[in-house]
């Protein structure tokens, strides 16, 4: 947990991939739930922010 | 004297065009070459997703060809995100996509891992568990749909066999709460064999010698299993499911073949929502932004199928 937290401070490749995963994972999830609607109207910005989130970080050194 | 092929080619080139190419650098001739590729992808692919993006924004429609088109922000989002249909189609598509993952993994892992066991007819076997995989999807739609009638289809007499109940006395794709699962079954039915092929391909990478080693440390098969099999697997395995959730994400044909989306819209996956929404009522600008919303999705799956085919590289 020490170094996730380290490697977002410094801005490394891998955590910041991580978190960007887990960011499209919970969108794609908030969109297909059958529990809350405000989860599903905010699963598109949610995704959307994983997924820029993810192509910007990708260019992060390891 | 015999030239080689190069000389050859290069004498017999006119001399106007030999004096042009020879003119350009190497980094002018890779472009000349990647140019084409380059414009064709811009004209197929990113121009329509530009295009889509604006469009998603106004009130277009493609059938009204001279309507003012007007700018109306992010409307057509806020519609389809406060739409409970839209999201009903959304639940109808997980579930779709959870049970079809789900059973193609475990019967696809189940078949490749009998089919790893070295026996008689191995290869046979294989070519026929295939099969379904390389049908068209509108070919197995039209004879499941045959398969699941209720008067004549096989489907509902072996399911009376083992059941007892009357055939007639239930149909599969006319019934709410049987559709959904029509269509689980033969998705399941036409793409486990590719998951078993990806399962094969990582079973057959393991080396003899790993279960050499454990059977030297008498480790059970039972352990072997679960130590050495499935964390070996499991790489190939999740480059599967990832896969056929994005291709599951998209289905269109097969379900179309099938219900239609019907009963209701129980089966209505997003797809066939979009394509509704896009060529049956023409709204083209509510449309793009439903087609954004979906596109932005699978390509966040993308994004992690892509990080996990490179972890898979790496191993």
């Amino acid at each position: 947990m020490t170094s996730f937290i380290q490697g977002i401070c410094k801005f490394r490749r891998g955590p910041w991939e991580m978190l960007a995963t887990i960011l499209i994972a919970l969108g794609v999830f908030m969109l297909m739930q059958p529990f809350v609607m405000w989860a599903y109207t905010y699963s598109f910005i949610t995704t959307l922010i994983g997924t820029v989130m993810f192509i910007i970080v990708s260019h992060f050194p390891e | 004297m015999l030239k080689k092929p190069m000389e050859r080619v290069a004498a017999a080139t006119p001399a106007p065009i030999a004096h042009s190419v020879r003119g350009l650098s190497d980094r002018a001739i890779a472009w000349v070459f990647v140019a084409p590729t380059i414009f064709l992808l811009l004209a197929i692919n990113i121009f329509p997703l530009i295009w889509t993006i604006r469009l998603s924004f106004t009130n277009y429609k493609a059938n009204r060809i001279g309507r003012e088109v007007k700018e109306i922000g992010l409307r057509n989002y806020e519609r389809i995100l406060t739409d409970t249909d839209i999201w009903l189609n959304m639940q109808a598509t997980a579930h779709f996509l959870i049970w079809t993952i789900v059973l193609q993994v475990l019967i696809g892992f189940t078949l490749a891992w009998l089919i790893n066991k070295k026996f008689k007819g191995n290869d046979l076997w294989t070519t026929i568990i295939v099969l379904p995989m390389m049908l068209s999807p509108a070919v197995v739609g039209n004879f499941w749909k045959f398969l699941y009638q209720p008067q004549i289809g096989l489907f509902n007499y072996i399911v009376s066999f083992f059941t007892g109940a009357e055939p007639s006395s239930f149909e599969m794709l006319g019934q709410v709460n049987l559709a959904p699962w029509s269509i689980v079954i033969v998705d399941t039915w036409m793409w486990t064999p590719f998951v078993m092929l990806i399962c094969l391909a990582g079973l057959r990478s393991i080396p003899d010698y790993i279960y050499e080693a454990a059977e030297i440390d008498r480790a059970s098969k039972w352990r072997q299993f679960w130590t050495i099999t499935v964390p070996m697997v499991l790489p190939f395995l999740m480059l599967a499911v990832l896969f056929r959730g994005i291709e599951n994400f998209k289905m269109f044909d097969l379900v179309v073949q099938l219900t239609g989306g019907g009963p209701g819209s129980t089966t209505e996956l997003t797809s066939i929502n979009l394509k509704r929404e896009a060529f049956e009522k023409w709204r083209t600008g509510y449309a793009s932004a439903y087609a954004i919303i979906l596109f932005v999705t699978v390509f966040g799956l993308a994004s992690i199928y892509v990080k996990a085919l490179n972890k898979v590289k790496e191993r």
